[in-house]
């Protein structure tokens, strides 16, 4: 078994679907993070059978509609003092702003400087769409 | 202020009051010939349209107000590498409203969360045409004396048409509407139409593959052309392009009172021998486009007669 220290002070996002928590990293931009992050992929899972998880040895502001977006069920523990002191449990998100960029050859984002913005369209299916041109996107869960 | 992107902006009791106006202003037009006096319409039109563009000119010209505007993007600011958003900001020092066409899609919304005037979406690429969607709803209307408990069947392309989309959108809302939806397999309503608007909010529909085996069963057709440019490639557009033609035989297995609508202009899909038939509501429907964008600037501008502003029940 892999061994990652515990932590003192940060967050740990676990419950991520087994092989997403690269594009966590990237669309987190935990990259730009000067302290230790872990990455643990394929790890044991009672849930999900395997699941990956994100060590962050820090105290830093999450955006949780980014997380939730990508996957809403993912859950955050927030450590202080090595204790959990918060879990967060996510939802998707009405809208995400800057995200993703929509594929649409034909939208308007595709010539001209605005925000992307997505908006959740429905529920069930996971399912965004561009506000300007409706190009769905169907999430990162797979 | 209001700003119209899709025909949904409107509300089922707006549309109906746009719809009346409309109807009242066929009816009187010389009650309407100095209502927007000293008032100007921009025609912002980034790609050609001869039709929708002299149709919203001649509607402001009717009513006594004036236009400025441009007809391709070469002769505008773009071709400099102006933004919609710095275009329609320009714009709206100029005229009082506006009626924009872009090939991108998106690109009426983006000028509006820009304009200090109100902006009217003349055609977005493969997106909304919301006036086109007024003017066929007004032509039912008008042949039908309703616009509820109807079989409309809608027939050629269906996957890249955007009058189509926008069409089931709105007659979705009203009660007892059902589609006949006709189309070769690779021109079928994208699966999001059928999943988001048909099958959730309970509309019955059938898709049908030859339009003789189902033209016996419709209230309206409407007939669609199917757009080169809506292709990727040449090639699947030659295939396509003569899959479903309307001529006076299929049109003798229509009912008396079925109407055929078309937003125009056709290729071939309607035989000419078509044209004298009474139920051909194609030119009507186009002349009801001129109405129905006097309608729409008149309550955009609010400048619509108080008896036509007043709130009347849906049924």
């Amino acid at each position: 078994m892999l061994n990652i220290d515990s932590l003192n002070e940060g967050v740990v996002i676990d419950h991520i679907q087994a092989g997403s928590s690269m594009d966590i990293y990237k669309y987190l931009h935990l990259d730009q993070l000067n302290c230790s992050v872990a990455i643990i992929k394929n790890a044991k899972s009672g849930k999900f059978g395997k699941k990956d998880i994100i060590k962050i040895d820090g105290d830093i502001d999450l955006d949780l509609d980014v997380l939730g977006f990508i996957d809403h069920n993912i859950t955050i523990n927030i450590i202080k003092n090595g204790c959990i002191t918060e879990k967060k449990n996510l939802t998707l998100p009405k809208e995400v702003k800057n995200v993703i960029k929509c594929k649409n050859p034909r939208c308007i984002t595709s010539v001209e400087e605005v925000d992307h913005i997505f908006r959740l369209s429905s529920q069930e299916k996971h399912l965004y769409r561009c506000i300007y041109c409706e190009q769905e996107f169907k999430g990162f869960r797979k | 202020m209001k700003h119209i992107i899709e025909p949904l902006d409107f509300s089922l009791e707006e549309t109906q009051r746009l719809l009346d106006l409309a109807d009242d202003i066929a009816a009187n037009r010389q009650k309407y010939t100095k209502i927007c006096d000293g008032k100007k319409l921009a025609t912002l039109f980034y790609e050609p349209s001869t039709r929708t563009r002299l149709s919203f000119e001649a509607a402001m010209l009717n009513m006594g107000g004036s236009i400025l505007g441009f007809s391709s993007a070469e002769s505008s600011s773009t071709a400099k590498g102006e933004s919609v958003a710095d275009t329609i900001r320009m714009i709206s020092c100029y005229a009082d409203i506006c009626a924009m066409r872009h090939p991108k899609e998106g690109a009426p919304y983006v000028a509006s969360c820009h304009a200090s005037i109100p902006i009217i979406n003349a055609g977005d690429g493969g997106h909304q045409h919301p006036t086109q969607t007024f003017t066929d709803m007004m032509t039912i209307r008008a042949k039908k004396q309703r616009i509820h408990n109807l079989t409309i069947g809608l027939c050629g392309d269906l996957k890249f048409g955007r009058t189509v989309h926008s069409l089931i959108k709105s007659l979705a809302r009203y009660e007892g509407i059902r589609f006949v939806l006709i189309s070769p397999y690779e021109l079928r309503v994208p699966n999001y139409i059928i999943e988001e608007v048909l099958q959730q909010q309970n509309i019955p529909y059938t898709q049908a593959e030859r339009l003789e085996e189902v033209i016996d069963q419709l209230d309206i057709l409407y007939m669609t052309r199917v757009q080169k440019e809506r292709f990727f490639n040449e090639e699947d557009y030659i295939r396509l392009k003569d899959s479903y033609i309307l001529d006076a035989e299929k049109m003798k297995l229509a009912r008396d009172d079925m109407y055929v609508l078309h937003p125009l202009p056709r290729v071939n899909e309607i035989a000419t021998e078509v044209d004298n038939d009474p139920r051909a509501a194609y030119f009507e429907q186009a002349q009801n486009g001129v109405y129905v964008r006097m309608a729409l600037i008149l309550l955009l501008l609010g400048l619509a007669p108080d008896e036509q502003r007043k709130e009347i029940g849906i049924c």
